[in-house]
């Protein structure tokens, strides 16, 4: 078998980087950033952190590229959906003004 | 016919299917299946979070407001629970890897049991907004919507902390229902586990569970700071933009 074992350790680490994110993210909620800051800070800790279950929870880091293709068609289905339906939403009162 | 049959079966693992030339090509088919229906899952999922996008980009005082409702401490506590559940389960696939057969029975149970402690920490929160007539709609006969008991910011309109929680209530509904799904696939799992199905060389299923495991884990961990942070600092008096 060619399939690759992750050691405890490894898991252990990102358990405890899930953790301090979480902390992270639940300390940088209650400040007040300037402009946007706040989302996007709570959504880089979010980020970070699923990139963690994925490469290394769920094995993506030692998997094969027909499952990252699979993987990252979804991310940009999910970028075609936000993209395209903001552009329409977020414009439609520009030709009233 | 039948003795070849029998013959073949013999020098084969147990569980290879017959239309596969070996584990290895079944084990990475199964791993395969499983990630194109998580991606079907994460096109579902993207849907309620466009919503959720939409309506906070419209409203973003009434969901700022509403948020803060919203108990943070359990919030924080049931993302713990999930993480800790996710390294359970991740532990449960090493020793399947392994072969060690008890703490694999060990780690299942953990997983589910952490598991239900997220869904009855999940029920104690539903059971508040009902109390707080925070159910939006008329879903429940007798009670009705009422944001008497959200401390409005300023310029906030009550009627549209309503949207906040049709999006609350359908994405983690939608995200508890997919922890109820994966709690009843667990058992499953834990039941031929004890009797000894899995082996180094045969444990698809204990993978392809975890993966799904770990995909509600990952829903959880966009939506805990979109829905319980997104308005803590407006409280302490910053400014309130979206």
């Amino acid at each position: 078998m060619s399939e690759h074992i992750v050691s405890v350790r490894i898991y252990f680490l990102i358990l405890l980087a899930l953790l301090v994110g979480t902390g992270l993210t639940v300390v940088a909620g209650e400040i007040d950033f300037p402009w946007h800051l706040n989302v996007v800070i709570a959504l880089t800790i979010a980020c970070v952190k699923a990139t963690l279950v994925i490469l290394y929870f769920m094995h993506m880091r030692y998997s094969k590229r027909l499952v990252w293709i699979i993987f990252v068609s979804a991310l940009f289905w999910m970028g075609l959906l936000f993209a395209l339906t903001l552009s329409d939403y977020t414009t439609r009162d520009w030709l009233s003004q | 016919m039948a003795e070849s049959l029998v013959v073949e079966h013999e020098v084969h693992h147990p569980a290879l299917q017959h239309h596969f030339e070996n584990l290895e090509q079944q084990r990475e088919a199964g791993t395969l299946g499983m990630w194109i229906f998580l991606v079907t899952e994460i096109m579902f999922f993207s849907g309620m979070f466009f919503a959720y996008t939409l309506y906070r980009y419209k409203f973003p005082l009434e969901f700022a407001s509403a948020s803060n409702h919203l108990s943070l401490q359990l919030g924080a506590v049931n993302t713990v629970v999930l993480i800790v559940s996710s390294f359970t389960m991740a532990f449960a696939v090493y020793n399947a890897q392994v072969g060690r057969q008890r703490r694999l029975v060990i780690s299942l149970i953990l997983t589910i049991i952490l598991g239900l402690t997220f869904l009855g920490i999940k029920a104690v929160e539903y059971r508040d907004k009902y109390k707080d007539n925070l159910i939006p709609g008329q879903l429940i006969p007798g009670h009705k919507y009422s944001p008497a008991t959200i401390h409005l910011l300023p310029g906030a309109s009550p009627q549209h902390t309503e949207m906040f929680y049709w999006i609350y209530f359908a994405m983690t509904g939608m995200h508890a229902l997919h922890m109820v799904i994966g709690v009843g696939l667990l058992s499953v799992i834990l039941f031929y586990s004890i009797r000894g199905r899995y082996d180094p060389e045969y444990h698809n299923p204990v993978e392809v569970s975890g993966l799904y495991w770990h995909f509600v884990d990952l829903i959880w961990i966009f939506l805990f700071p979109l829905l319980y942070l997104l308005g803590r600092h407006i409280e302490h008096g910053g400014t309130p933009l979206h």
